[in-house]
């Protein structure tokens, strides 16, 4: 039975999407595109909605579906890093010696699993992922994020295997270095 | 030439074959040098810790963006 509270509490979720959606798209026109197509089929099927489940774990759950529409639909373009980020391979911004051994032993993180849900973490590590270069970041979350396998995104963007492995690489070197000097040098320094 | 240590890899090229593990399946004979490099190492198993922690974090984030209701 369709209520005015429900279409009300789907509505008021649109903020929230709209941040993932951004996160993933880097494109604003892309985004909301992804996030009114899942306002209106929520509406539109409010049945479907099993009142087990939280709402927005409901809503985020289409939104990922519109995304990969999206996603699918932009094709090998999601891919494509403006000429940024070509320059040198970021294995060489971590210690290595002339012979390529660590100079230096990377740094213990700990074992900060409590850490790693808190809400300080969580935005230190969104705004980590949001600093990536876009075409980076889009294909680091949808492995991460949307969690397909690296076999569905080369289809998805008809992306050769190589190329996704390199951005990835990258993706995750400079994500790894973030964290570090974002979080983990700074909890130490605290 | 031939390398004399077909399994011997540097510290660069293990982190590079611990990345890329992040996402695909590494060939047997790396999968074998990898793990060569990770006993004998005594720098290389804290990046390991460090890209398992990065791991567990994008599971919390995930799981974050499932469900905010708090």
């Amino acid at each position: 039975m369709p209520s005015p509270t429900f279409e009300q509490e789907v509505a008021a979720s649109r903020g929230y999407l709209m941040k993932f959606a951004r996160l993933q798209l880097r494109n604003e026109t892309w985004a909301e595109d992804a996030v009114s197509e899942t306002v209106l089929a929520a509406i539109a099927k409010p049945q479907a909605f099993e009142r087990r489940a939280q709402l927005r774990t409901w809503l985020v759950g289409i939104l990922k579906h519109k995304i990969v529409d999206a996603l699918r639909h932009q094709g090998r373009e999601v891919a494509l890093g403006q000429g940024e980020d070509d320059r040198a391979d970021p294995l060489d911004h971590l210690p290595f010696d002339a012979g390529g051994h660590f100079a230096e032993r990377p740094a213990d993180w700990g074992n900060p699993e409590q850490d790693l849900g808190s809400r300080q973490f969580l935005s230190v590590l969104e705004a980590c992922t949001e600093k990536l270069p876009a075409a980076q970041g889009r294909l680091f979350l949808m492995r991460e994020w949307l969690e397909m396998s690296s076999e569905e995104i080369c289809k998805a963007l008809s992306l050769t295997p190589t190329n996704l492995y390199v951005q990835l690489h990258r993706a995750r070197l400079r994500l790894r270095e973030c964290l570090e000097l974002n979080w983990f040098a700074r909890r130490d320094a605290a | 030439m031939k390398p004399l240590y077909p399994l011997r890899r540097t510290c660069k090229e293990a982190v590079a074959l611990m990345i890329a593990r992040e996402d695909r399946e590494l060939p047997r004979l790396e999968r074998w040098a990898l793990r060569l490099h990770l006993v004998v190492c005594k720098a290389c198993p804290s990046f390991e810790r460090q890209l398992l922690t990065m791991r567990q974090a994008m599971g919390a984030w995930r799981h974050y963006s499932d469900d905010e209701s708090r």
